[in-house]
């Protein structure tokens, strides 16, 4: 967008209408005028940042969480560790890998990484660990080996607990990669950062990228239930 | 292995670490092929110890435990288990499967035709009394008697030659408790399996068994014979004390009007009729009831067929 002389500095603002320039509430026209500019590739971005995350921690963690249910030895370890991880605030841990990678993508997603870690890998642990003691006998007794308890009865039976996983991670991880735009220029909290740059924060761009973040988590949160309501059709079904 | 397998017991001795009485002491015992064997006694008597040593759950130190003649020793334990219908007191069926895939899964283990494994699972759930329709339902929609149903279908399913039970019916409550061991019974005698079955009641062994072995503290064998034998002669105190004082009435339960040589009726008016599949010791009891002396017995066609008197009882004892 081109800037002329005398324009606000800010390019999200300044031009446009009264309620713009007014710095009203709320106004639909600039989010009209923005969405392809500002805050479609804006949440493009965020979600991209989220997924990669989530993702990423969903590789380490399931593999760790499977270790240390078959070594319940590392469990604890494991445990300790994320739950230090988790202590660190976002903001510190961010400014603590600048040094090493930069105001990239990749020190935000290191970052949202551990995160996510921290959420996923004991629910993946607990999951896995949550048969009933007698379901595992009958198990044994029937003549199933280790791997055919695993992938036919501890898995699926931690599937509740790992997608409950999910859906913390995946909104803790939509709502701190807002921050990411501390470091680089993406996501829905970087237009958040801008306005609240300007002289008087504009109103609309705030309230606007904050309210796509929230229907980001939303969005994803709901998904999730699905996924689970058909992963999982034998809980619903319960009487007991 | 045959459709019904022998079991034997020789000199199996096992010991917990760090526990200085024997879970199971030197117990000897032969199971014949088909027979309905309890495992019974207080806790501490070593009876779950000495069933989950059969499937190799529990491995034992010294001793031998065949099954038609192989030490289980020299099996795979994976095929050992997958050749043992195992039932337990929780039940244990996978929540997130079927009736129908929980009842199939020894025979997916094993590889059968999904279709046939289909066939075998409605064909169980009619002989432990449940719907075809029930196949589709989860476990959390069953009753308590529901599930042990199809967890006894399970270990049937893939028609294993011996069955271990370990209190299977100890959860629920009477009236299905008392419905189950009816259906047991009759269940044995279609499918003719070998059963060892655990429990700590008496009266459920005396009920169920065909053999009973009586363990005591220490996983000593303290008697082992037919109901009938150990009401009439038990062992020791600690047998006698075990069965209760009232040993001649729970043999008298065990005999029905049928097994008493009955007198011919001389008249058939004024006294109490009973059928001749009554039990003994409800006839002995109704004789009380109704202070009389004597009972008209009747034959299946409602014909009388005899009289019983109160010294017809004494006299089978």
């Amino acid at each position: 967008m081109s800037l002329l002389i005398g324009d606000t500095v800010i390019p999200s603002f300044g031009k446009g209408s009264s309620c713009v320039t007014g710095d009203h509430t709320f106004c639909w026209d600039w989010v009209r005028e923005h969405w392809g500019d500002t805050l479609g590739p804006a949440l493009w971005q965020h979600i991209e940042l989220t997924a990669i995350a989530v993702v990423i921690g969903f590789a380490i963690a399931f593999p760790l969480a499977l270790l240390a249910h078959r070594f319940r030895k590392l469990e604890q370890p494991f445990g300790i560790f994320s739950a230090l991880l988790y202590t660190i605030p976002s903001l510190a841990l961010f400014q603590f890998l600048v040094p090493f990678t930069g105001l990239t993508v990749t020190t935000v997603e290191i970052a949202l990484v551990a995160y996510t870690l921290v959420i996923l890998f004991p629910n993946i642990a607990q999951g896995l660990n949550s048969a009933p003691p007698d379901v595992l006998e009958a198990a044994r007794g029937m003549g199933l080996t280790r791997l055919q308890t695993l992938t036919r009865v501890e898995l699926p039976l931690a599937v509740p607990a790992i997608v409950g996983g999910l859906r913390i991670a995946v909104v803790s991880t939509v709502a701190i990669a807002t921050i990411a735009a501390f470091l680089l220029p993406k996501g829905l909290g970087y237009p958040i950062f801008l306005a609240l740059k300007e002289p008087t924060p504009f109103k609309t761009e705030i309230y606007s990228a904050g309210a796509l973040a929230v229907a980001l988590a939303i969005g994803c949160d709901g998904l999730l239930v699905g996924l689970r309501r058909v992963l999982v059709p034998w809980v619903s079904k319960g009487v007991a | 292995m045959s459709e019904a397998a022998e079991i034997t017991f020789d000199h199996v001795t096992k010991r917990y670490a760090g526990r200085d009485v024997a879970a199971v002491d030197d117990l000897s015992l032969e199971i014949p092929a088909g027979a309905f064997c309890i495992l019974v006694g207080p806790s501490g008597g070593g009876k779950t110890t000495a069933l989950k040593m059969v499937n190799r759950l529990i491995p034992f130190d010294s001793g031998d435990i065949r099954i038609d003649g192989r030490s289980i020793r020299n099996l795979p334990v994976v095929e050992l288990r997958r050749e043992i219908g195992y039932v337990i007191q929780q039940v244990g069926l996978f929540p997130h499967m079927t009736v129908g895939e929980n009842i199939g899964t020894v025979p997916r283990l094993l590889g059968w035709p999904k279709a046939r494994t289909r066939e075998r699972s409605v064909e169980l759930l009619e002989l432990v009394g449940l719907e075809p329709t029930d196949i589709k339902r989860y476990p959390a929609e069953l009753s308590g008697g529901q599930r042990q149903r199809v967890g006894l279908a399970r270990a049937l399913a893939a028609d294993p030659p011996l069955l271990l039970m370990d209190e299977p019916f100890g959860a629920l409550d009477p009236i299905t408790r008392f419905r189950l061991q009816t259906e047991m019974r009759r269940l044995h005698s279609e499918v003719g399996k070998t059963v060892i079955f655990v429990t700590h009641d008496i009266d459920e062994a005396i009920q169920l068994g065909d053999r009973i072995a009586i363990l005591r503290e220490g996983g000593l064998l303290a008697q082992y014979d037919t109901p009938d034998a150990i009401l009439a002669h038990p062992a020791d105190d600690f047998v006698a004390k075990f069965i209760g004082e009232d040993r001649a009435l729970r043999r008298l339960a065990l005999k029905r009007l049928s097994d008493v040589k009955l007198a011919p009726a001389d008249g058939t008016e004024g006294h109490a009729r009973v059928s001749i599949d009554t039990t003994v010791r409800n006839a002995v009891s109704l004789l009380l009831d109704t202070k009389a002396d004597r009972l008209l017995v009747e034959g299946r066609d409602g014909e009388v067929v005899g009289v019983f008197r109160f010294s017809d009882a004494g006299a089978l004892l």
